[in-house]
């Protein structure tokens, strides 16, 4: 099922918590939602649920207007952010819910037999007469999961998935979601405010800040061709430097990086800390090491240039660097943006 | 246990089980003293008398009445003071604990003279057949009164806590409003629900000022047990009104303990393995 | 940009505008008839023979006593009550003892007992037939019809009142903080003062508006007890009883309307509390608060 947003806005109050936001979805395509909070990210995908009404603009399921279809008739799985299990049935009778309530008719059996078969697909299978509460966060992740399948949803909507789970737990299930997906084909859209999560699981990642889209694509376009500085540093770490622009060109200090189509004036140079090099001749930008940390993957050395602005940087191991070490920096890559 | 680091506990909890020990035990325990020294014929040739029967039989009927009634309403109301804002519900929410706040001989005797043949529902009722005073009715009405804030205090909060989500997840399943409520929210609100139940139950049993008033006092048909004791104690009959006294405090704690169990079944679901 | 649609919300269960408006009216209607017109008979009939009567009343020697042994009472009863309200919560909110889920449970007791009960078991305490009578009786103390019985069953019957509102809050509100000051070097006492007071004091008073309610109110153990005397060991309510069988209702409704207005002033403290954040924390029931303590 394609998804399509057109112009959709959302008010809370006096709060713009989705300005004008439009974004199409393709049939089968994995996509994240990511956004730090307050970025209308989780509203966005409350009103393709139908959990929220747009104030404008419009949302399509397919070629049909969904805007005011109601969530019980939209078709969508929802996973909430702590599940909502309800917490006084099984977890088969959770899973089973929506087969219950639906107006087809199911026998007995067939919703037993395709609860098993869910909970095989999630890899629950003997945990069905328990309780929510008896079983651990991952577990329950995977039985909202289920309950949300078991309805044939045109839509997989998931908020926060991982949010509340620890880091181990996370990883093995992101795999898993990814794997799930491939298999069964559902259009899915996810939220996250972890930039690591969209990157790794999705298709295609869309980045909003206060309530519109700023960049949207691939994880590849995006990590490699960021369009602005907010994108650049919600990526990831970064060091920023200040810059001036003239012909082309972006001038730090001594050092020169190619700024095309970068009016000339003041810009900021953005550089990831693996992207940096030290040496202890020039050329470069002078810079004296502050303080050394070790890390099991390498040596992450903190510095402070003679402009006063601070690096992070990483270096091989073996390198003897030290605080109060006087040298040059070097820029491998880099992003140029106007100021 | 572990060691203490606070301290106080002795003079808290000497305090503690001084007053509880003089001001609640020990009265309780007199009762049950007084009420077991009767012998087991006596005792039960007492609390068997016709005349006893009857009133528990009145007193239970209604109280189970009065109870059937505010769950309905009592819910209704936890319920649209809980999800619709009207003007004036602050006003509502506020006057639900005037039966807690306003004493029961005032309300006894109000209910009486709204509900007489003279008074204003009373007057009423009596053109369409119906006597409410100094019938079984009456004394139903009084229960009711007394005992509703119970049912709308315990399920109010619940029903404020409880997760938006779990009703969101029930819609995106598809459920109508009708299955949500009897599926997914009822069943949440049923330890509460009980709890308000078997408070307001309890509190039924053992009312009297507000009953006495209304209910007409006639032995065998409109005397409730609770007067029946108050008036052996009259006749100076302490032993009757021992006994009947305890059995009243039995029922008190049977029905405590039922409470208990049956919440605790209900709540066995969060129990963790 | 498209045009902006009127505000709406998705509907929540139960919000269907038809039912919603007749259930709001069915429970205004139900609530108006059941709750409301209770307390507002009391005033119509309290002046159904005019103010000089109801003025009459009130200052009437009886009802000034049955005033005057209403407030002795709540001025006894309702501060012995709040110590034993604090005592008990501190011991058992900050400790670990065997038998604290049992005392939680006996403290509760009196408020599924009928209050008659309550009444008749001072009796065989305090009276000619109880434990303690015939000692009393012998150095001529009266303890039974007479004032300190009647504030012994009113502390009966609203022993749990400041403990349930203090315990459930105090509970929620753990052991850190007293902890903290203490091994900063505060003493118990500067302690709970200083740390734990400021904490519960909003909880505290609504336990004792609500405790003072019921005391000035009680009337089923205190009937029992007091003996009726008029003009001596007649409180309030039981004075309203007197005038309503000597077929003086309005004076009856004249005294009711001062326990009337006193129950106003309740529920406009309590909701004035319930501000404060009073009355938040509530376990449903005993059952209910171990199952969740126990997670």
């Amino acid at each position: 099922m394609k998804i399509r947003l057109d112009h959709v806005v959302k008010t809370f109050h006096t709060f713009r918590a989705v300005r004008d936001v439009s974004l199409d979805i393709e049939s089968g395509e994995l996509v994240a939602l990511l956004g730090p909070s307050g970025s209308g990210k989780t509203t966005i995908l409350r009103m393709v649920a139908g959990l929220e009404y747009a104030d404008g603009g419009h949302i399509y399921f397919g070629d049909q207007d969904a805007t005011d279809i109601p969530v019980r008739d939209r078709g969508v799985g929802f996973v909430f952010q702590h599940y909502a299990l309800f917490p006084h049935m099984t977890v088969a009778e959770n899973i089973a819910f929506g087969m219950k309530v639906s107006k087809v008719k199911r026998e007995k059996a067939a919703i037993a037999a395709r609860v098993e078969e869910l909970l095989r697909l999630v890899r629950l299978e003997g945990l069905g007469d328990r309780f929510p509460a008896q079983i651990s966060g991952g577990q329950r992740q995977r039985v909202a999961l289920a309950r949300a399948l078991a309805v044939d949803p045109k839509v997989l909507l998931l908020d926060e998935p991982f949010g509340a789970l620890d880091a181990n737990v996370r990883r093995e299930l992101r795999r898993w979601l990814r794997e799930i997906h491939d298999e069964l084909g559902i259009t899915t859209l996810f939220v996250t405010h972890d930039q690591e999560e969209a990157l790794d699981l999705a298709d295609r990642v869309v980045i909003l800040n206060e309530g519109t889209i700023v960049q949207q694509g691939t994880p590849e376009e995006v990590c490699r061709s960021p369009g602005s500085a907010f994108v650049t540093r919600f990526l990831g770490d970064a060091n920023r430097l200040e810059a001036e622009v003239r012909g082309g060109k972006a001038h730090v200090g001594s050092v020169s990086l190619a700024a095309d189509g970068i009016p000339d004036g003041a810009a900021e140079v953005y550089a990831r800390p693996s992207d940096l090099e030290w040496s202890a001749a020039g050329p470069g930008i002078a810079a004296s090491i502050t303080r050394v940390l070790d890390r099991p993957g390498g040596r992450r050395v903190m510095a402070i240039t003679t402009g006063g602005e601070h690096l992070e940087f990483d270096v091989e191991p073996e390198l003897a660097v030290h605080a109060g070490q006087q040298g040059f920096v070097t820029l491998r890559r880099a992003q140029v943006f106007a100021r | 246990m572990r060691r203490n680091v606070l301290p106080g506990l002795s003079l808290s909890l000497g305090v503690t089980l001084f007053y509880v020990g003089l001001i609640v035990v020990l009265p309780l325990v007199a009762l049950i003293f007084k009420a077991a020294s009767l012998g087991p014929a006596d005792y039960w040739s007492i609390v068997s008398s016709p005349r006893a029967v009857a009133s528990y039989r009145v007193t239970v009927l209604s109280a189970l009445g009065a109870t059937a009634f505010n769950l309905v309403f009592g819910l209704a109301l936890a319920w649209v003071l809980t999800r619709y804002r009207f003007p004036g519900w602050r006003f509502v929410d506020a006057m639900v604990d005037l039966p807690f706040a306003l004493p029961t001989a005032v309300a006894g005797i109000s209910l009486t003279a709204l509900f007489a043949s003279n008074g204003w529902f009373g007057s009423v009722l009596s053109d369409l057949g119906i006597k409410v005073a100094y019938t079984p009715l009456g004394i139903m009405i009084a229960m009711c009164f007394t005992s509703l804030p119970f049912i709308v205090r315990t399920v109010q909060p619940v029903l404020e806590d409880l997760d938006p989500a779990l009703e969101e997840a029930a819609q995106s399943l598809g459920g109508s409003d009708w299955t949500i409520f009897g599926t997914v929210i009822f069943p949440l609100l049923k330890p509460a629900l009980l709890a308000g139940l078997s408070l307001s139950f309890a509190r039924s049993l053992g009312e009297f000022g507000a009953i006495i008033f209304i209910a007409g006092n006639q032995p065998m048909s409109t005397e409730i047990t609770a007067l029946l004791v108050f008036i052996r104690l009259e006749e100076y009959d302490y032993q009757a009104a021992a006994a009947i006294a305890s059995v009243l405090l039995f029922t008190a704690f049977a029905m405590l303990a039922i409470t208990n169990l049956l919440q605790a079944r209900a709540l066995r679901y969060t129990a963790r393995n | 940009m498209s045009a902006v649609h009127t505000r709406r919300k998705p509907p929540r269960v139960g919000d269907q505008p038809l039912f919603r408006r007749l259930l709001i009216a069915t429970v205004l209607i139900l609530g108006a008839l059941l709750i409301l017109a209770p307390l507002i008979v009391i005033g119509f009939e309290a002046f159904s023979e005019g103010w000089r009567a109801y003025a009459s009343t009130i200052a009437h020697p009886d009802t000034r006593h049955a005033i005057f042994l209403t407030v002795v009472t709540a001025l006894v009863a309702v501060p012995v009550n709040t110590i034993f309200g604090v005592a008990a919560a501190w011991a058992i909110t900050k400790f670990d003892f065997p038998g604290r889920r049992f005392l939680l449970v006996v403290i509760e007791i009196p408020f599924s007992i009928s209050p008659i009960v309550a009444g008749v078991a001072y009796l065989f305490v305090y009276g000619l037939q109880g434990f303690f009578g015939p000692l009393l009786e012998a150095y001529e103390i009266k303890v039974l019809f007479a004032l300190p019985g009647i504030v012994l069953a009113s502390m009966f019957v609203t022993a749990p009142f400041v403990a349930r509102e203090l315990i459930p809050l105090m509970q929620a509100q753990g052991r850190d903080l007293e902890e903290a000051a203490t091994s900063l070097g505060a003493s118990g006492w500067r302690t709970f003062f200083s740390v734990t007071l400021p904490n519960i004091k909003w909880a505290l008073l609504y336990g004792v508006v609500l405790c003072n309610a019921r005391v000035m109110g009680e009337f089923g153990a205190v009937s029992v007890v007091s003996g009726n005397i008029r003009g001596q060991t007649n409180t309030l309510p039981l004075h309203i009883e007197l005038l309503y069988h000597d077929y003086q209702a309005a004076g009856a409704f004249a005294s009711a309307s001062i326990l009337a207005v006193i129950a106003v002033f309740t529920i406009i403290a309590k909701v004035a509390l319930e501000r404060q954040g009073a009355g938040r924390i509530r376990r449903p029931a005993l059952a209910a608060g171990a199952a969740a303590s126990t997670e």
